[in-house]
């Protein structure tokens, strides 16, 4: 632990610590709101969005425009979120090609002939409207590829390094991602998988990795709002899914014998074990994508939550409490960013170990 | 009481679960690294494999709470 290591943990204490002292700030100033709803929230920082929200300066929200793209049954059709001025209670009605549209709930909806506003039967289908195929570049698609950026540009530049510096000596941002990927190699991939097989599953488990970490990291910077990548469970459902196919694909002899026929067993057994096994097959990516879901929504949850006791007690003698307690849980949240990348990636990893391992003799 | 109010209390009974389940992993883990320090490395990661293991049983209360509340 050196001088630098202990500033820089400094640093980012003292950086989020401001962060969130700006993010109560900015609850505070609407005071014409009757009653604080911290439930709904919470759930529209962990929800994603059709707009990019940054911050409310004097009640006037400071947010990114980003493109709705609908496939309606008329065509594509396409314009910016901020033709619906922040409203998302489904009064502003937005005119395209002939065609209304309101947003409520972050659900965008097109309306017929001469409704104003979307109207529910009692099951909470729209009776006066349809819901067009929603393609739209939201704050989460937006964010995977602003993530995916800053992952290229660090990569591509360690890469770079290489060929620059004399024998292979790792300088500048290698210095840095080196360590990460030899302990992927090393601590991951070899043991898991096994000496001969790993190399080939080396480029998917490095990317998983530091793709998990990275958006988990972006999901903590209260700047970003919540940009909640890592705890939508669709995200985490195309993640497991890759492993899931991975696995399948990789299969060989032994690891589908071990879940038809299991050897060394009797037979009434192996007959018993059969169904277990083929439901394994699909509780283990299922296991993988809540487990990454529900563990970074939990964090934006209580975190928010700690934050929000302050406005539903309403007085300011909570704050140092609920501060100092949403500090400490963002500290531990810090390491789960790094915890969580590491179990899916190991995890993944065990999977494919098992799919490819040999038989015993 | 309300289903919220149930909810509430099955992911409270969640948490008691995986506290015990990674209690339990913590403390034989800490353990072995005692009586086996060259075990360390291998020890921690099998430790956090299985805590991993009993939490994602435990969170897959909190969703169904999340969904109900």
């Amino acid at each position: 632990m050196t001088v630098s290591t202990v500033k820089n943990v400094l640093f980012s204490v003292l950086f989020l610590t401001i962060s969130f002292v700006g993010f109560a700030k900015e609850e505070t100033e609407n005071p014409e709101k009757e009653k604080f709803d911290a439930k709904e929230m919470i759930m529209h920082h962990v929800k994603d969005a059709h707009e990019f929200h940054v911050i409310d300066i004097n009640d006037k929200a400071v947010s990114i425009p980003l493109p709705i793209i609908l496939y309606t049954d008329n065509g594509l059709v396409t314009f910016m979120s901020n033709e619906f001025h922040h409203d998302d209670s489904g009064h502003h009605v937005v005119e395209k090609d002939g065609m209304k549209f309101v947003k409520l709930h972050e659900k965008i909806y097109q309306l017929n002939g001469n409704a104003h506003a979307v109207e529910f039967d009692a099951e909470h289908h729209p009776t006066n409207a349809s819901t067009p195929w929603d393609l739209s570049i939201t704050r989460n698609v937006f964010m995977m590829w602003v993530s995916a950026i800053v992952l290229l540009l660090i990569f591509v530049t360690a890469a770079r390094t290489y060929k620059k510096s004399e024998g292979n000596v790792p300088t500048g941002i290698a210095g840095f991602v080196e360590p990460l990927i030899v302990f992927v190699r090393d601590d991951i991939a070899r043991p898991m998988i096994g000496e001969h097989k790993y190399k080939k599953y080396m480029p998917y488990l490095l990317t998983i990795f530091f793709f998990i970490w990275i958006n988990n990291i972006f999901g903590l910077i209260p700047i970003l709002n919540g940009a909640n990548l890592s705890g939508n469970i669709a995200f985490t459902m195309v993640l497991a899914l890759f492993t899931f196919i991975i696995t399948t694909v990789s299969g060989n002899k032994n690891y589908w014998k071990h879940i038809f026929w299991m050897p060394g067993v009797p037979v009434p057994m192996k007959l018993f074990l059969m169904p277990i096994e083929l439901i394994g097959i699909f509780t283990k990516p299922i296991s993988l994508m809540i487990r990454l879901f529900a563990n970074i929504t939990a964090g934006h949850i209580i975190i928010l939550a700690l934050m929000s006791l302050i406005f539903i007690f309403e007085t300011v003698l909570i704050a140092p409490v609920s501060v100092a307690f949403s500090l400490f849980i963002t500290v531990i949240e810090i390491v789960v960013t790094a915890i969580q990348a590491y179990i899916f990636t190991i995890l993944s990893a065990l999977y494919f170990g098992m799919a490819t391992e040999e038989e015993h003799h | 009481m309300t289903i919220t109010g149930i909810a509430a209390i099955g992911a409270g009974l969640a948490a008691i679960g995986a506290g015990v389940g990674i209690g339990k992993i913590g403390g034989s883990a800490m353990e072995a690294m005692a009586r086996q320090p060259e075990m360390h490395g291998k020890i921690q990661t099998s430790a956090l494999i299985l805590a991993a293991f009993v939490e994602a049983v435990a969170l897959f209360g909190v969703v169904v709470a999340l969904l109900q509340g």
